[in-house]
């Protein structure tokens, strides 16, 4: 049984599909063992047998990372104007953008915002996974150049969680463009002596990966996230070839010389902590 | 030929150009009747050419966004190596990023086009089995983007406009890529080039795909061919993750607006270089001097421009795509409202100096 489990491509990771049913229990998707929710949840959603971190939605992640209560978001309503009037045997963008927003809760792929982490002032912007796959339309890449322009304005560091599937197809070439634009603003703001933590979750790839994600001063990913740019079963389709264990995780970035640390969840405000306190002059 | 199609055989007409075909192939034996029997068809010759260019005009003023791929990917379209040897001079080529390897699929090297110094960065796809395969089709590694990148470094040393001509169905998804940091690569493309201090022109010659166009393509001015693309993701792949149906391509084409029309409708491009009559393929050299013509003017206003300028706007351009109307008219607003400010103040600041001086 785990081994049929395991061959299936969820679209996304190599990692079997997560089974989320609504309940006490769940299973996780690493290890197989049964977990009792709110053990999961005490232990910052992160599998107390094998440490398998789970995706967490953003609000999660926000309290996770910042001091109580401490988060100011700014523009949180913002939405797109769907600039292409996508639409796709009969599914318009809109639709899709509703019934997302139905089923996560947030109103856009990216929250942004001043916070505080462990006394010390950021500016924080967070993905959504879970609001089409958290990928990077128009506004996720106006929110973040907002973010941006708040950290240069204020001269507060700059802390970017990433979670995505890349940019957002149905807004075309504009979605597009939001990789030169944030990271023309990410330049800049390195130009100016920002300093700016990209923080590499799971899921980050695409068009995400190969723009600000990956233009951090210092680049920290969790613990076996999915880090790369073309999706794993792109490129199975395209070479035919069977991928090696471990590919694209964050170990392997790692190893690959494309991550600065793998810090895990529980001790990722230490770090940022820390890493902010060395290069505050 | 005598009638300009220099370019085109039987085996080169789109599905769509079905009459086109069939009339290529009445004259083809008109032609031949005339060589063997010595009969004079010309004036019946000239009659279905006039015919034809009708067709071509009907077709291609009214192309559909699948229809528009299918140009861009055309076997015959011109190639980088075809703008390399009719429209620069003199052209060095320089290999390698001093880092890994020297990939084939981006080309970069010094050249004169027109009367301008430049630094061409290009991608190639390649013309024959062997070239393509030894260009990967046009899919760049991650060292062709490092190679892109110290190239422009280079050129920026030295004040060299940069010129790129952009031409892949994406950057290469393998394993070896992702080793070698494909995503780190581009997006330190991505920051760096919005940061060049030399003008930058892209064009897009064909397939505009995703990242990998972008890899080489921030910069002052772009501009799109006629019959090319630029998308976000290719037709065939948005089908398949939206409706997990690849042959649902050609709708999904329609839905991506992702024609060089739709895209200067939408302000995301600042150009369209016009075609020849029925596609690029059917004249490269019209096609290549269309392109110079574009280059050499682009640049020669660019290099009016201060770099500080220069950059200022190439940054603010980038600033206002997908922002929404409104928020764009007011910035718009509001930068001309700062310029005509800057304007009087440097005015009056001049005129106070005079009469102090006196």
């Amino acid at each position: 049984m785990a081994e049929q489990t395991k061959s299936k491509w969820n679209g996304f990771s190599l990692r079997p599909r997560k089974e989320m049913p609504e309940g006490l229990w769940m299973r996780c998707p690493k290890c197989e063992h049964m977990l009792y929710r709110s053990a999961v949840e005490k232990n910052l959603n992160v599998c107390p047998e094998c440490s398998h971190h789970f995706r967490i939605e953003a609000a999660t992640r926000i309290n996770y990372l910042v001091d109580e209560g401490s988060f100011q978001e700014t523009l949180p309503d913002m939405t797109t104007h769907d600039p292409l009037g996508f639409k796709f045997r009969g599914t318009t963008y809109k639709q899709r953008l509703k019934a997302d927003e139905k089923k996560s809760g947030a109103t856009e792929a990216m929250r942004i915002g001043k916070a505080f982490i462990m006394g010390r002032g950021i500016i924080l912007a967070v993905m959504e996974p879970n609001f089409l796959m958290g990928s990077m339309g128009c506004v996720v890449g106006e929110k973040l150049c907002a973010a941006v322009d708040m950290a240069a304005e204020q001269k507060l560091p700059l802390v970017v969680v990433s979670c995505s599937g890349g940019a957002r197809m149905h807004e075309g070439v504009v979605s597009l463009a939001q990789m030169a634009k944030t990271s023309a603003a990410v330049a800049r703001f390195g130009q100016a002596g920002g300093l700016f933590i990209s923080v590499l979750t799971d899921p980050t790839t695409g068009g995400v990966t190969a723009s600000f994600a990956m233009l951090g001063d210092c680049t920290i990913a969790e613990p076996g996230a999915l880090i790369g740019f073309a999706g794993p079963r792109t490129i199975a389709e395209t070479i035919k070839v069977e991928l090696p264990e471990g590919f694209q995780t964050a170990e392997f970035m790692l190893e690959h010389g494309f991550v600065d640390m793998i810090v895990h969840r529980k001790n990722l405000r230490n770090e940022i902590a820390r890493l902010i306190d060395y290069c505050q002059t | 030929m005598p009638d300009g199609h220099n370019n085109i055989n039987s085996g080169d007409h789109l599905e769509f150009e079905e009459k086109i075909a069939d009339l290529d192939r009445q004259m083809g034996e008109l032609r031949k009747l005339s060589s063997t029997k010595g009969i004079d068809y010309s004036a019946e010759i000239r009659k279905l050419r006039q015919k034809q260019v009708a067709e071509l005009k009907r077709i291609y003023s009214n192309l559909a966004a699948w229809q528009t791929v299918q140009v861009a990917r055309h076997p015959k379209r011109p190639i980088l190596s075809d703008y390399l040897n009719l429209m620069v001079k003199d052209f060095r080529e320089l290999h390698g990023d001093k880092c890994h390897g020297d990939d084939r699929a981006i080309v970069t090297g010094l050249g004169h086009i027109g009367r301008e110094k430049v630094l061409v960065v290009g991608q190639n796809k390649g013309r024959n089995t062997k070239e393509k395969v030894t260009c990967n089709f046009g899919c760049p590694n991650p060292e062709g983007y490092r190679k892109a990148l110290a190239k422009m470094k280079f050129a920026e040393k030295f004040k060299i406009p940069v010129v790129t001509l952009i031409d892949t169905p994406g950057a290469h998804p393998g394993i070896g890529a992702e080793e070698r940091g494909q995503a780190q690569a581009i997006a330190a493309n991505l920051a760096r080039m919005s940061l060049l201090r030399v003008p930058i022109v892209c064009v897009v010659i064909g397939e505009g795909g995703s990242g990998g166009a972008l890899g080489i393509g921030v910069g002052d001015r772009l501009a799109v061919l006629e019959f090319a693309y630029y998308s976000v993701i290719s037709p065939e792949g948005c089908a398949a993750i939206l409706w997990r149906d690849g042959s649902q391509a050609p709708a999904a084409a329609e839905a991506l607006k992702l024609t060089a029309r739709h895209l200067l409708k939408l302000e995301l491009i600042d150009a369209v270089i016009p075609e020849p009559l029925g596609g690029a393929h059917r004249n490269i050299h019209d096609t290549v001097y269309n392109v110079e013509k574009y280059i050499v003017r682009t640049l020669r206003d660019l290099k009016r421009t201060k770099i500080e300028n220069l950059l200022e706007n190439r940054y603010r351009k980038l600033r206002l795509i997908g922002s929404s109307p409104t928020e764009k008219l007011r910035r718009r607003t509001q930068a001309g409202r700062e310029r005509i400010k800057a304007a009087v103040e440097a005015v009056t600041s001049k005129t106070k100096k005079i009469p102090a001086k006196v």
